[in-house]
This record gives structure tokens, sequence and C-alpha cells, in this order.
């Protein structure tokens, strides 16, 4: 395995008296998927929030490709989050631009492009993703799913080297769902991001996964593969695993994974 | 970002520390011997809290009126949008502001009319009705009309767009959300109300004329000579200060609670929080127009 793209150094994250993260440790390898689990409340979205420097640890440090974001002032920091690509719960696109505008954001805001070259490759991301025909239309008009495809254009606009995914399927049916996971696969293949994706669509999200994370309590559980989470000694991570997957799971007579 | 990641906290951090050494235990204790005393020691807490809390707040605000003037110098300058948001804020204000400044001048023309009869001062009514538009009330019923239309508006747009993370989003695509949201809206609106306040002015002078004049039979030409005679530019100037200062009231306030209705005390969530956000900035701006209204006419007259 090649050095880890981001890094968690004894990081502790508190709100009020709540410790969401105690001294979590962890190593995000590059080029590969690592599905973060766990159950609500339990800091999933914090973590994403504290990689994009969103949030600041109460201690500890985060290294994105060797350097510590959390002392880093905004140009800086503004430099490491041109690495990355987000895709936000609920898309987070802009209410009062068209598709075509905000998948042209990025590219109007932070390159030089002329008009032509940005047209160019917003529409070839576009029918790429299967939305010939919606650029005129407005955030308000389109579905769930398709507004997830729409934040996905946006985010790989500028060639991220780390995509970032909060929830991607929440609130689509299963079938929307598979077809955003088979997005992703391609996509990845394509421009060759390392992908985290936060996510509770346990266990179908780890047929995506190379590595999964489990956050329980302000603890972690890393396990390089998802075949051996059921093979976990810490009895905590067992009951959560028979919570969100039953006990099928656990005894291994799972749903294939390709 | 400075905000969210919990920094602004440095600003003032003898705040935290003695919020932190007032609800640290052993201090809690020694106050505990008697129930007066812990109740007493209660009161001082929350009160140190509310203090804390406001104090947050305002350095927040003014943290935020710096970025908002530093978004105006960072490229890429977004003309097209200040454009757009001179229409919404001005623009389609110009009905609002006519009808309040056509009927504010006919009452002023009314009731300058019998009231300057008792003293057989009737002719001086076009200077009344000028100076009091001009100086006092085109200025502060702009603002006022303006926070009412557009200010709860970009309130309520801004607030839902940090609810629905679009402003973290610009923040993950580095975009300076202050250069591209709120910089727009504050030189469209340092434009836009003084132009407003200037129409307010014109429409309402011809507003006591058609009371005073066409309807009361004041003498046509007194109206004006004694307007010419009276008004000079110092009046003018006023008026104008006046606008430029309010608008900036405005566009700091009601964006500013929109873009921190996350982070506004007792706010609430959700839809809850942005329309409890928006009621709250309408009456903080337009309270603080009335107050800068009097200190700067206190200051300038």
């Amino acid at each position: 395995m090649s050095t880890p793209i981001i890094q968690f150094k004894d990081v502790v994250k508190a709100f009020g008296t709540q410790t969401v993260l105690d001294r979590v440790s962890l190593a995000i390898p590059t080029g590969k998927t690592t599905v973060i689990a766990g159950g609500s409340g339990q800091g999933k979205s914090v973590t994403l929030k504290l990689i994009l420097g969103l949030l600041n640890p109460d201690a500890g440090a985060i290294f994105v490709e060797g350097r510590d974001i959390t002392r880093m002032g905004r140009k800086e920091l503004n430099q490491v989050r041109t690495d990355f690509g987000v895709l936000f719960q609920g898309a987070a696109l802009l209410d009062s631009l068209t598709v075509f505008d905000n998948v042209a954001l990025p590219l109007n805001e932070r390159t030089k492009l002329g008009r032509k070259e940005i047209r160019d490759r917003v529409l070839s991301t576009l029918s790429q993703l299967g939305l010939e025909g919606s650029e005129e239309k407005f955030p308000a008009q389109l579905s769930g799913g398709m507004k997830k495809r729409v934040g996905l254009a946006r985010a790989l606009q500028l060639q991220p080297k780390i995509m970032l995914f909060d929830e991607p399927t929440t609130g689509l049916d299963p079938e929307k769902s598979m077809e955003i996971y088979q997005l992703f696969h391609h996509t990845q293949q394509q421009y060759g991001y390392t992908s985290v994706i936060v996510s509770h669509d346990i266990p179908k999200i780890f047929n995506l996964a190379d590595q999964v994370v489990i956050l329980n309590h302000g603890r972690v559980a890393v396990f390089a593969s998802p075949d051996d989470i059921p093979r976990s000694a810490d009895p905590e991570i067992r009951e959560f695993v028979k919570k969100t997957m039953g006990d099928v799971y656990l005894s291994r007579e799972m749903e294939s994974v390709p | 970002m400075c905000f969210s990641r919990g920094r602004c906290r440095c600003l003032f951090p003898w705040v935290s520390i003695s919020t932190s050494v007032l609800s640290a235990g052993k201090f809690r204790d020694l106050a505990g011997f008697s129930i007066g005393g812990f109740m007493l020691f209660h009161f001082v807490e929350r009160l140190g809290e509310l203090a804390a809390c406001h104090v947050r707040d305002l350095g927040r605000m003014g943290r935020y009126l710096l970025l908002t003037f530093l978004g105006a110098f960072k490229h890429p300058f977004r003309f097209s949008e200040v454009v757009r948001q001179v229409r919404i804020i001005g623009a389609n204000s110009f009905v609002v502001i006519f009808f309040t400044a056509a009927f504010t001048g006919m009452v002023l023309g009314l009731q300058g009319y019998y009231t300057l009869r008792k003293f057989g001062a009737e002719g001086v009514l076009g200077s009344a009705v000028a100076l009091s538009l001009i100086r006092e009330l085109g200025p502060v019923l702009t603002a006022l009309m303006v926070t009412g239309r557009a200010g709860s508006a970009m309130c309520a747009e801004i607030g839902i767009m940090r609810n629905s993370e679009q402003i973290d989003a610009l923040e993950c695509m580095s975009v300076d959300p202050f250069r591209y949201l709120i910089t727009p809206k504050l030189l469209a609106t340092l434009i836009a109300v003084p132009l407003l306040t200037l129409i307010f002015n014109v429409v309402g002078v011809y507003g006591g004329y058609v009371a005073g004049v066409h309807l009361l039979g004041s003498n046509p030409g007194a109206y004006f000579v004694s307007m010419q005679h009276s008004v000079v530019n110092k009046d003018i100037n006023l008026g104008i200060i006046k606008s430029f200062v309010f608008a900036l009231l405005i566009v700091w306030i009601c964006t500013g609670r929109g873009y921190f209705v996350h982070q506004i005390r007792n706010a609430g969530f959700g839809a809850e929080g942005v329309s409890r956000v928006t009621t709250q900035a309408v009456v903080l701006s337009s309270i603080s127009i009335l107050v800068w209204d009097y200190l700067l006419t206190a200051m300038l007259l």
C-alpha cells in the first residue's frame, strides 16, 4: 500500500460535553475507496468536515498529502481544498443557478478557461453522467438522484484527487442508489481519485469499499477489507454489525462482493 | 473557514476564560455554602454567559463586515451579479418607494398646511415639506422599506443557503463566499438605497404639492420659491450620508444574520431557524436605522 493521502493522528473533537471523536487515528490510502460507517450521531459527518477543514479538531493533527491542515492559514487551506471534490448530502447546488451554471461554477471561478472551452467541458461531463438536455433546468426542478449527479458533475470539474461523499444515497430508492454507486465506480476508474464515502447504507455500500472505517462512541475500528468486519474481536463492533446488518452478515452468508 | 472553524473565539480569549472559570466546579462549591449564595452565583454565571454570547456575536459580525469589504478587492469581480442585485434591490423596490413617498408627501402637505395656516404661514409649506423629506423622512422611510422588501429577502436567501450547505459547498470549491455572495449585495445596496432616497424626495415633494396646492389651494409659486430659499446643499448632503449609512446597516445586519443562522443563540434549526433569524434581522436593522438616524443628525447637524 502506498502512503496514505489523508491521515488522522489522535484527533479529538467534542461539542459541549459530548466527545464525538476521542483520539482517533486512521489513514486513508491513495487511490482506494474508504467507507466510513457508523450509527447516527457517531461523528461521520464531523469526520468529513474535519477533512475539509470546515471544522477544527480540539486536539490532534490531520494530514492531507503530508501537510497538517489544522495549522494552516486560509490561503494554504484553499490551496489544499482545490484537490478536493465534495458531494454533499443534499447535493448543495446553488438554487439561483441553472444546472449548467452550477457545473460551470468551479471552472468560471477557479480557472482562466475561455467560455467555449468551459461549455465543452461542462456539456461533456453532463452527457457522461446521463444529464443531457437538463442543463437549463434549475435545481428545484430536479429529482433527488439527478441532483446528486449534477453535484457529482460539479465536483469532478477541477479533476479532484480526493472525492468526499456525504451520505450519497440518502433519500434515494434502491434502484437509484445502485445507479449512483455504478457512477462512482465508473468515474473513479476514469479520474483515478481517492474516494471517501460516509454512508449508513450498509451492507450495500461495502461492495464499493476497499477499506472500511466504523465509528462507534468516539472510537474507530479500521478494517482492511469489508470481509474482515464479521471477524472483529471487538464486541461493540460485533454488536453494531449485528444491529445494522443482521445475523446473516455475521454468519458470513452475505451478499456476494464483486 | 474561519467562522465555522471556531477561530473567532480567539478574538475574545478572556471571555471564554471567564466563563470557564465561572462554571468551574470548585468555584461553584465555594459559593454553594448557602442557597442564597448559590442563586446569586447562578445568576452571575448566566449573566456572564449571556454577555459572552453577545460579545462573541458582535465580534463575529465585525469580522464579517471586514471580510465583505475585502471581498470587493478580490478577483474575479462579479460585475454582472452587482448589476443583477441592483435590479433586485433597487429597481424592483421602485413601486413601493413611489407609493410610500407620494402618500408621505401628501400627508406632510395636509398636516403642514393646517398647522402653518394657524400662523398665517402657508407660504412656507414648500420649505417645510422639502426639509422634512430631504433631511429625515426620505432616508429613513426608504431604508425601512428596503429593509422590509429586500433586507428580509436577502436574509432568508443567505440563511437557506447556509442551511442547505450551499455556503459550505462554495468554500469547498475554494470560492470565497464573501466575494461571491455578500459583496455584490453590499455594493448593490450602497448604489440602490441613495438613489431610491433621491427618488423618494422628488416624489414626496410633488406629493406635498398635490395635497397643499391642488387640493387645499396654497400658492403654487410660493411652494417652490420657499423651497429654493430654505433648502441648502448641507441638507441634501446630510440626507445622502444618512442613506449610505443606512444601506450599510441593512446589508450588514440582514445578510449577516442569515450567514450565521447556525450559530445564533436560540435561533433553532432548519426552516424555523431561518424564519426567526429573518424576523430578528428586520427588527434589528429597523431599530439600528432609527438609532443611527438620531446619532447622525446629532453629529452632522
